[in-house]
């Protein structure tokens, strides 16, 4: 019987999920403005809450932007506008894609950069540690290697 | 020689390692820089609190001063009002805005904790507040008597802000303004 109440109560919490993400629904008068604006407000970011997009955020600062987004594309604005706009107040920070300046250069260019820096250093191990091996194993001389028998014969023999 | 320098590495690696995260722990990452600085402060047309008529950003310049944005639903809010009424005592010039709150309420609030603004402008919708980039309050520009944003403090404005930031540079704009 608890099983039955447990299994209830998970069900409960997986049905109410949904229901308290949708935040509020605007009227679009075409299906193309949806989409934008769907795609809009998750590349937009919550300033407040900073690790979420406006779409998923129920910041009142997320409401009032999703608020004005759908305002400024039933007023037929384009993207560009409507970024710039919102980069105007809140600076490039609200764009999860911030685009390539000055002071965002660093964001796009050091990944390439580290993965760069990563392949080269792995390259130079890798060369050293194959030269090392050949290396070792040919340049022995006659004398070395002669030393180099009677330490394993005596390993050998100790074992 | 080499290899021996190569066992440093690690020990090089840990102290600019140290180094970033010292320096990580007084940086706040709540604090965004506005878009704003250096640019003027934007047009609007908006009604006073407990007045007829509207105030325009025209109205805000002349003197240097600081624009508060402020509400009753605000918590930190209530913390750094009387710090706001040292600084108006002093001689600052503060305005307030009034972020989507109600009239009603606010009036009460300025009645019985005392009003340090010169006047307040009512941001019912945060329309004034998304022109300045505000995405909570407490926040409080720095504006010089041009109407030019100098600075933007988010978060409570007590005396160590004050004191460090604010102060040299209103006193920058508006000499012997504010001691």
């Amino acid at each position: 019987m608890s099983k039955l109440w447990c299994a209830l109560l998970l069900l409960a919490c997986v049905a109410t999920g949904p229901a308290l993400a949708v935040i509020e629904t605007y009227e679009f008068s075409s299906p193309e403005l949806e989409e934008r604006y769907q795609q809009l407000s998750a590349e937009l970011r919550c300033p407040k809450c900073q690790n979420q997009n406006i779409a998923d955020s129920n910041a009142p600062i997320s409401k009032d932007l999703r608020r004005l987004l759908h305002q400024q594309l039933e007023a037929g604005a384009s993207d560009a506008e409507i970024l710039d706009y919102m980069v105007a107040r809140y600076g490039e920070f609200v764009r999860y894609r911030p685009s390539f300046t000055g002071a965002t250069a660093a964001l796009w260019v050091a990944p390439v950069l580290l993965l760069g820096a990563a392949i080269l250093v792995a390259l130079l191990v890798l060369r050293s540690r194959r030269g090392e091996r050949t290396g070792s194993s040919a340049d022995l001389s006659a004398d070395e290697e002669a030393q180099l028998q009677t330490m394993l014969h005596k390993t050998e023999r100790d074992s | 020689m080499a290899p021996r320098l190569k066992l440093f590495a690690p020990l090089l690696l840990f102290a600019v390692l140290a180094l970033f995260l010292f320096r990580g722990l007084e940086l706040d990452p709540q604090a965004l820089p506005s878009a704003l600085i250096d640019r003027p402060l934007p047009e609007f047309t908006l009604p006073g609190l407990g007045e007829e008529r509207d105030i325009t950003r025209g109205d805000l310049l002349g003197e240097a001063a600081l624009l508060n944005v402020w509400a009753t639903w605000c918590v930190s809010c209530r913390v750094e009002h009387p710090y706001l009424k040292q600084l108006a005592e002093r001689g600052v010039v503060i305005y307030g805005i009034n972020y989507k709150d109600e009239d009603a309420d606010a009036l009460r609030w300025l009645q019985e904790l005392g009003d340090p603004y010169r006047a307040n402008v009512v941001d019912r919708d945060g329309t004034l507040g998304i022109d300045l980039g505000v995405y909570g309050a407490p926040e409080t520009y720095l504006v010089d008597a041009q109407g030019i944003i100098r600075y933007r403090h988010v978060g409570v404005v007590d005396e160590r802000v004050w004191q460090t930031i604010l102060q040299p540079l209103y006193q920058e704009l508006e000499p012997g303004g504010g001691g």
